[in-house]
């Protein structure tokens, strides 16, 4: 018993032992971490270039989280398989346009133009349904049930999409251009310009909608107390399903953008993206849109350093030590959460 | 639950109180023990000779099925100890077995060159195991019950991980060599040595318990369980499992009460950790290779759905849930995809081209749909019966009324059980949310009558 104490009352400082000789272990592993980045000072910059596209689409998941968490405290386990069923949706949509990679430009933006909206509409009814299904009837239930419940909802997906493209990665045609735009400070492809230009009005226009409109005042006061919302008289239950909806399309859309962007999809990409979706919601403080977004593209920029200077088999190990790192002496986020910021 | 507190009447009373017979459960251990010890020692007799064709008709479990389910009975028991008793989330309980069965495979294998008996490597093993439980818990176990859910299941990620990339560590910094393999990276470890006992008999010159002889490892697992199955009763009747009882209910309540609950949970952790590296030294001996891809979430998962499926806290509930489970997903789904996979599969061929969808159908195999199983029981037990098949009477009670959980705190357990029983026959029908006694219907009462 008075080790255990022991222990506990200085946990902080076995943590930071513990982390010290973690990145000893790494260096003992793979040296060049830091001299790799100087000696290779120009490829630097791209590394981090590419991160940044990672991390635009990182940020679409993590919002999903952060609104949700925001309005419900649930960690919505869901999350990342409904992304994954996104990019699956895409690959079955390349299939039934018969998509080649010698496609022409036009129709391939002409079907992306249906898949896309298409994708995320039948994401947002799927999100908004399970919250009906498996979420709502335990809204007064402890909040471990409902996160149990939706890890249950996690893993069904999960084999949901595993029977529709099998238990391997299948891959996608390659349908974005692989011609350099700009190779002068850094190298941006065609296909940097598609993820930025799906990405960026999509997070634009979410902190458009929950800061000025009606609804999105509506979300942040349920957010802020549910009950006195109710007594403002916000319909609160289809406020939350709202939520829910704007949470399925958002990782609907990163689904399809991931699947075109990395070329495959995967029954597994939802475990992975998601968690490094959550932590990046973590990280900017969950609950906070700005702070989600910010720690998508920080993580993406992370894990992209990693596996270009350490070795992308670390990539978990990274993030994970991050987020328990950032839980155990930040857990309201790195940027202080301001309550008008909150959904 | 009574039997044991009368310390008065010497040791022979004592141990009569510890065989006391609590709601039939000691009958119920004894068919279990009879039962296992039959089938195991006439498994091979019965399945060529008389019983040939009941075998062939009916999904009967071979022994080393068996012997999973009872070792993911030791591991439900392990993590019901964290999350039933204690009332915290572990999602990553698959780490601490990862040390247990790693631990096996440093002391015991040609990895390393080291070759110690198994029965003192079990020990480092639960030392190992309970070490990382109390390292892990010391700075986390403060964080909320999500939170420290989220890191826990970042814990279990972690150790394959790093179980799958330490096998060229860089060691010259400090003498070593450049790439010493640790853990045998991707590959695993193979072999390892099994438990031995140097007795002969018909089995040759000395006693092996592996999955070369695994009747014998079905009676050393039978015992093992049912010696964690004893520790965990007598835990749960102590003033610690008390105390982790309080904690689950109100931290703040049992806090002010005088329980150090930090030292509490810690406690809770490292034991359920240490029962968890116990079978991962077994699982490593038993079945003489490991490899990180054994390791993943859906191990943790299926832990915590067996654990939820018996109910939680519930002993003989947690036990059931494993190998309800096991035996679904090991026996049962095999038998009847025998029946259904070829004809689906027919289907598939038949169906003219469509993209995927056809391949799919094609391949079609029960086996994988485990998951979905998996998914389904999580939701439908937290939303229907978040007691679980054999609840614990005050938990059941607490769940579903404060009329009786007023009762539950101060009854025995045989008066709960009898109150709990009236109050569903007066009301019912308990699970179905319009009879909840405080009025709510579940779906949140108040926000619907906020629409006007």
């Amino acid at each position: 018993m008075n080790v255990a104490a022991w222990l506990a009352r200085n946990s902080r400082l076995l943590i930071v032992l513990i982390a010290i000789a973690a990145v000893l272990a790494l260096f003992g592993t793979s040296v060049p971490i830091w001299g790799g980045c100087t000696a290779a000072l120009d490829r630097c910059a791209d590394v981090v270039a590419i991160g940044v596209f990672q991390g635009m689409i990182v940020a679409l998941v993590a919002l999903g989280y952060t609104l949700v968490y925001g309005i419900l405290q649930l960690i919505n386990f869901a999350n990342g398989s409904v992304f994954m069923l996104g990019s699956v949706a895409a690959l079955l949509g390349v299939e039934i346009f018969g998509l080649t990679s010698d496609s022409p430009a036009a129709s391939v933006i002409l079907a992306f133009a249906v898949i896309l909206p298409v994708t995320m509409a039948i994401t947002a009814g799927l999100n908004a349904g399970i919250e009906r299904v498996a979420y709502r009837p335990l809204r007064r239930a402890p909040t471990l049930a409902t996160l149990i419940s939706a890890i249950g909802m996690d893993f069904i997906l999960q084999n949901v999409g595993q029977i529709i493209i099998g238990p391997s990665p299948v891959s996608l045609p390659s349908l974005l251009p692989n011609d350099v735009i700009l190779a002068e400070p850094v190298v941006i492809k065609v296909s940097h310009l598609f993820v930025t230009g799906i990405t960026l009005p999509l997070l634009l226009g979410l902190m458009w909608f929950v800061r000025t409109t009606r609804q999105g005042k509506a979300m942040r006061a349920t957010a802020q107390d549910r009950e006195a919302a109710g007594l403002m008289g916000i319909d609160v239950n289809r406020t939350i399903s709202l939520t829910f909806l704007l949470a399925g399309a958002l990782a609907g859309g990163a689904g399809v953008i991931v699947a075109l962007y990395n070329g495959s999809a995967w029954w597994q990409y939802g475990f992975s993206y998601g968690l490094l979706a959550f932590t990046a919601a973590v990280f900017g403080g969950i609950g906070n849109l700005l702070g989600a977004a910010v720690g998508g593209i920080f993580l993406g920029i992370l894990i992209s350093l990693n596996a270009f200077y350490v070795d992308p088999r670390w990539q978990e190990v990274v993030v994970f030590g991050i987020l328990v790192l950032v839980l155990i002496f930040r857990p309201t986020g790195l940027f202080a959460e301001k309550q008008s910021e909150r959904a | 639950m009574t039997a044991i507190s009368s310390t008065a009447g010497g040791p022979t009373a004592r141990f009569r109180g510890m065989l006391a017979d609590r709601d039939g459960q000691l009958r119920i251990v004894l068919v279990l023990i009879v039962a296992t010890i039959v089938y195991g020692a006439f498994y091979n007799d019965l399945r060529q000779g008389a019983l040939r064709p009941l075998f062939e008709a009916l999904p009967m479990p071979s022994v080393n099925v068996l012997i999973v389910m009872f070792y993911y009975a030791i591991l439900a028991l392990g993590l019901n100890i964290v999350v039933g008793f204690a009332g915290l989330l572990d999602l990553g309980y698959v780490a601490f077995y990862v040390f247990g069965a790693y631990t096996t495979a440093f002391l015991a294998s040609p990895l390393h060159g080291i070759s110690i008996p198994w029965w003192f490597v079990v020990i480092a093993a639960v030392g190992v195991a309970a070490l990382a439980g109390v390292l892990l818990g010391a700075p986390t176990l403060r964080l909320r019950g999500d939170y420290l859910a989220i890191v826990t299941l970042g814990f279990g990620e972690i150790m394959p991980v790093l179980a799958r990339n330490l096998d060229n560590i860089d060691l010259s910094a400090f003498g070593g060599p450049k790439d010493f393999n640790l853990t045998g990276g991707n590959i695993g470890v193979n072999p390892i040595d099994a438990p031995v006992l140097p007795i002969p008999g018909p089995w040759g010159d000395e006693l092996v318990f592996s999955n070369r002889n695994p009747v014998a490892a079905l009676y050393l697992i039978l015992a093992l369980m049912l010696l964690v199955f004893a520790i965990c009763v007598r835990l749960r009747d102590s003033r610690l499992g008390r105390a982790w009882m309080a904690i689950r209910e109100d931290e703040t309540a049992a806090a002010s009460m005088g329980i150090d609950t930090v030292s509490t949970k810690l406690l809770a952790f490292g034991l359920g950790a240490s029962f968890s590296g116990f079978t991962g030294a077994f699982f490593g001996a038993y079945s003489t290779a490991i490899f990180p891809e054994s390791f993943n979430f859906a191990v943790s998962i299926s832990i915590l759905i067996m654990i939820i499926l018996g109910g939680m806290g519930s002993l003989r509930g947690v036990v059931l849930g494993a190998f309800v489970i096991r035996y679904v997903n090991d026996a049962l789904l095999p038998y009847l995809g025998g029946f259904v996979d070829e004809p689906v599969r027919a289907v598939g061929a038949a169906l003219p081209e469509i993209p995927i969808l056809k391949d799919r159908i094609e391949a079609f195999t029960l086996t994988s749909y485990n998951y979905l199983l998996y998914g389904v029981i999580l939701a439908v037990m937290m939303i229907k019966r978040p007691e679980g098949l054999l609840p614990v009477a005050a938990r059941k009670a607490e769940l579903h009324g404060e009329g009786v959980a007023t009762e539950a705190t101060f009854g025995t357990s045989g008066e709960v059980a009898q109150a709990a029983t009236d109050f569903e026959a007066a009301e019912g029908h308990l699970a179905t949310p319009e009879s909840r006694p405080d009025g709510t219907d579940g779906t949140d009462g108040t926000d619907r009558g906020d629409r006007a």
